[in-house]
């Protein structure tokens, strides 16, 4: 794309951003609230004051965004942290049941690519594992983990293994013969093929399973925090959610959009710094 | 109780606990009162400008006599004094975010933990289900429970079958039932066949409470309406979102539906059975075995609590200090309507009634004898149940008793009394008599 090509996108994008706000603006105006005979009846109903509820105008979301901002990290108790040590939290689980998955799916990948009879053998227990809402481990895992912190690692390891193993698996088995037969002639040993031969070749089918494991991990994270509570991001939708304040409630769904669009992003650089032309 | 030995696990066998000598060894820690004073204005007076001003202006012990006017200073010190070792400084309490769970919350920021010597976390939790998981795999030392849970989980209903104990109830009062605006005519409870109704849990007073409203209007809740579990917090969302069509749920949430003028409400819980339990304190059997000092001292400090919270003078200093979203994150003005009691009840009335919320920590046998018989009423349970026996073992009402006196609290003499609910009259004597008089319940 031309350099006025992507001008000309950027300006389109900030227009529909701009109409955006602008209906929110509009239909969050605030309503003339009748009068109550009962002044006492209406103190108590909070009349006048600003209430936490109903949808925030821009200009409130603005304000709490940046009240969230300036100050990410304030620890007032176990139960209210800023919104900084609340990712760290989230990003902490994700990061340690990603990497779980990791370590055991691309090797386990790798040997159900390779050998025909393995993959055939563990093909039924994938299938059955696979489409199982990784929330429904949940009661399991704290059944028998019996810790609700390790519980929430344990949900986004099992999401995010099975893209992973499957597609290391479908991307090992899918090197090129004539690559194979190559180190075959050349009398490769067995680990240095894998290493050499197959990782290099499978690792843009890998690469993508990351990502897309990645972008489930982040998904149920949320959910998983809001289940079991404490900490994370989802724990600070739950609570506000708790006080009916939409208005945190929308700055958390912004927040956990940003990062979860940094995450694909990061992967997305991995992903090419692999991909190769043939 | 004799199978289980001593019930706090300090004494040889349950004759000696009964009488209640202290078993001796370890130093009683030397606290002076001063410490005590300090940190009590400390506690109450946070900012240390302020504080400093304060004491100033009018001298430490005017301070001290104003503070000690609201709260029993002298008895504090002197339970400070025959403090033990304790076994376990740093404790984990579960709670969920409603106003029964006020004494154990309002001792975190208003430092009856800390006098004791205690460092404990609050850990807001998400759900009652919850609450029992974590209490079952020891995450939580201590926790907020509905006052049936640690009946339902001594006994296995519903969970795996480990002793948990009541040390405290933490409040009376305090429910309500609340209804969407739209039924703003519908008073009747004949007119709310096909109604969806939700409750905290199973094993709750709100579900046996609404049970047997609705029976005693004719409507078999297991048919006519519908009841689902649902957490407290997410209550007001599902009434919004027309989930819901009412609910018995705790408080704030009662008011905070009012507060967002989407409910009313029908009517407090204490017009149904006026003193009835709601939430409990409660630690398993094992942590009193082990820590038995450190259960002292906790107990102490809700106790403290309690007896501060059931002053009315006290309450809107309460609410002030409970709302904050670190505790239960809600408008304070919302809390201060439910301990107070004088509220607005979404049908454009102000009400006042003082006994909406209460918090007498004393654990009546003939309570949990009542639940139980509730709890086989609607199936929970089935069999033969030894009422007395296990109510005795899981509500420790001996404990309290002694804890109380020494905190200068007036216990009852008889740990049994005669409960009216709904004008009907129940003997704790005589459970199955009481269950047969039932015409709606579930086919055994």
């Amino acid at each position: 794309m031309s350099g006025t090509d992507s001008l000309r996108a950027a300006m389109l994008s900030l227009a529909f951003l701009l109409v955006l706000l602008g209906i929110w603006h509009v239909g969050t105006l605030p309503k003339e609230q009748a009068a109550s005979a009962n002044d006492e009846y209406a103190k108590l109903m909070g009349k006048g004051a600003v209430k936490t509820t109903g949808f925030p105008t821009p200009a409130q979301m603005g304000e709490t965004a940046r009240k969230h901002l300036t100050d990410p990290f304030y620890d007032k108790g176990p139960n209210d942290k800023g919104i900084g040590i609340q990712l760290a939290h989230s990003l902490g689980r994700v990061g340690a049941g990603f990497l779980l998955a990791a370590l055991l799916a691309i090797p386990l990948g790798f040997v159900i690519g390779m050998s025909p009879l393995v993959y055939r053998a563990l093909d039924p227990f994938i299938q059955v594992l696979k489409p199982i809402s990784p929330l429904a481990w949940m009661p399991l895992a704290l059944y028998t983990i019996k810790d609700s912190s390790v519980s929430g690692v344990f949900v986004i390891f099992i999401c995010s293994v099975w893209p992973m193993l499957i597609n290391t698996a479908f991307g090992v088995a899918a090197v090129r013969r004539d690559w194979l037969n190559v180190a075959k002639t050349l009398e490769v040993r067995p680990l240095r093929k894998a290493l050499q031969v197959i990782l290099p070749a499978a690792a843009p089918t890998i690469m993508t399973g990351m990502r897309i494991s990645m972008g489930i991990a982040w998904l149920v994270i949320v959910a998983a925090e809001m289940l079991v509570g404490g900490t994370g991001i989802g724990y600070f939708v739950w609570n506000e959610w708790n006080n009916l304040s939409l208005t945190n409630v929308i700055f958390a769904i912004l927040v956990i959009g940003l990062v979860g669009m940094l995450l694909d992003l990061m992967f997305g650089r991995l992903q090419k710094l692999v991909t190769y032309v043939e | 109780m004799s199978i289980y030995g001593c019930i706090c696990g300090r004494h040889h066998d349950p004759a000696e606990h009964e009488a209640g000598d202290e078993p001796q060894g370890g130093g009683s820690e030397a606290v002076s009162g001063r410490v005590i004073e300090s940190s009590l204005l400390r506690s109450l007076v946070p900012q240390d400008g302020t504080r400093r001003r304060f004491i100033r202006a009018v001298g430490v012990n005017a301070a001290m006599a104003a503070i000690a006017s609201v709260l029993p200073v002298g008895a504090m010190q002197a339970l400070a004094q025959e403090k033990r070792p304790l076994e376990k400084r740093d404790l984990k309490i579960g709670f969920i975010p409603i106003t029964c769970a006020t004494p154990l919350i309002m001792a975190d920021p208003l430092g009856f933990y800390k006098n004791e010597g205690l460092n404990v976390t609050l850990n807001k939790t998400a759900g009652w289900a919850l609450i029992r998981d974590k209490m079952l795999n020891k995450e939580h030392d201590a926790s907020h429970f509905l006052s049936p849970m640690p009946l339902a989980i001594s006994m296995g209903a519903g969970s795996v079958a480990q002793p948990m104990r009541v040390a405290t109830i933490q409040n009376i009062n305090g429910q309500a039932i609340t209804l969407h605006v739209k039924h703003k005519d519908k008073r009747d409870p004949k007119q709310w066949k096909g109604f969806k109704f939700a409750v905290p849990f199973d094993y709750s007073m709100h579900n046996f409470l609404l049970r047997y409203y609705v029976a005693e209007h004719g409507l078999d809740p297991d048919r006519d309406i519908q009841i689902r579990v649902v957490p407290p917090p997410e209550m007001v969302a599902n009434l919004r979102a027309g989930n819901l069509d009412g609910y018995l749920g705790p408080d704030p949430f009662n008011q905070r539906a009012v507060y967002d003028e989407i409910g009313f409400i029908h009517m407090l819980s204490k017009e149904l059975w006026d003193g009835h339990p709601c939430c409990a304190f409660g630690v398993s059997e094992e942590f009193i075995k082990q820590n038995p000092n450190t259960f002292i001292a906790l107990y102490r400090a809700v106790l403290s609590a309690a007896r501060m919270a059931r002053e009315p003078k006290n309450r809107p200093l309460i609410a002030k200090v409970i709302s904050p979203a670190n505790y239960l994150n809600q408008p304070e003005t919302v809390v201060e309507q439910v301990l107070t009691g004088k509220f607005a009840d979404g049908l454009g009335n102000v009400r006042n009634v003082p006994e909406r919320a209460d918090f007498d920590p004393f654990q009546w046998h003939s309570m949990a004898v009542w639940i139980m018989t509730q709890m086989k009423r609607w199936g929970y349970i089935k069999g033969d149940v030894n009422y007395r026996q296990i109510a005795e073992k899981v509500f420790l009402a001996t404990d309290a008793k002694k804890r109380m006196a020494e905190l200068d609290m007036k216990s009852p003499a008889s740990s049994y009394a005669r409960i009216k609910v709904m004008g009907k009259e129940f003997d704790p004597a005589q459970p199955e008599k009481y269950l047969a008089g039932f015409a709606i319940r579930k086919a055994a």
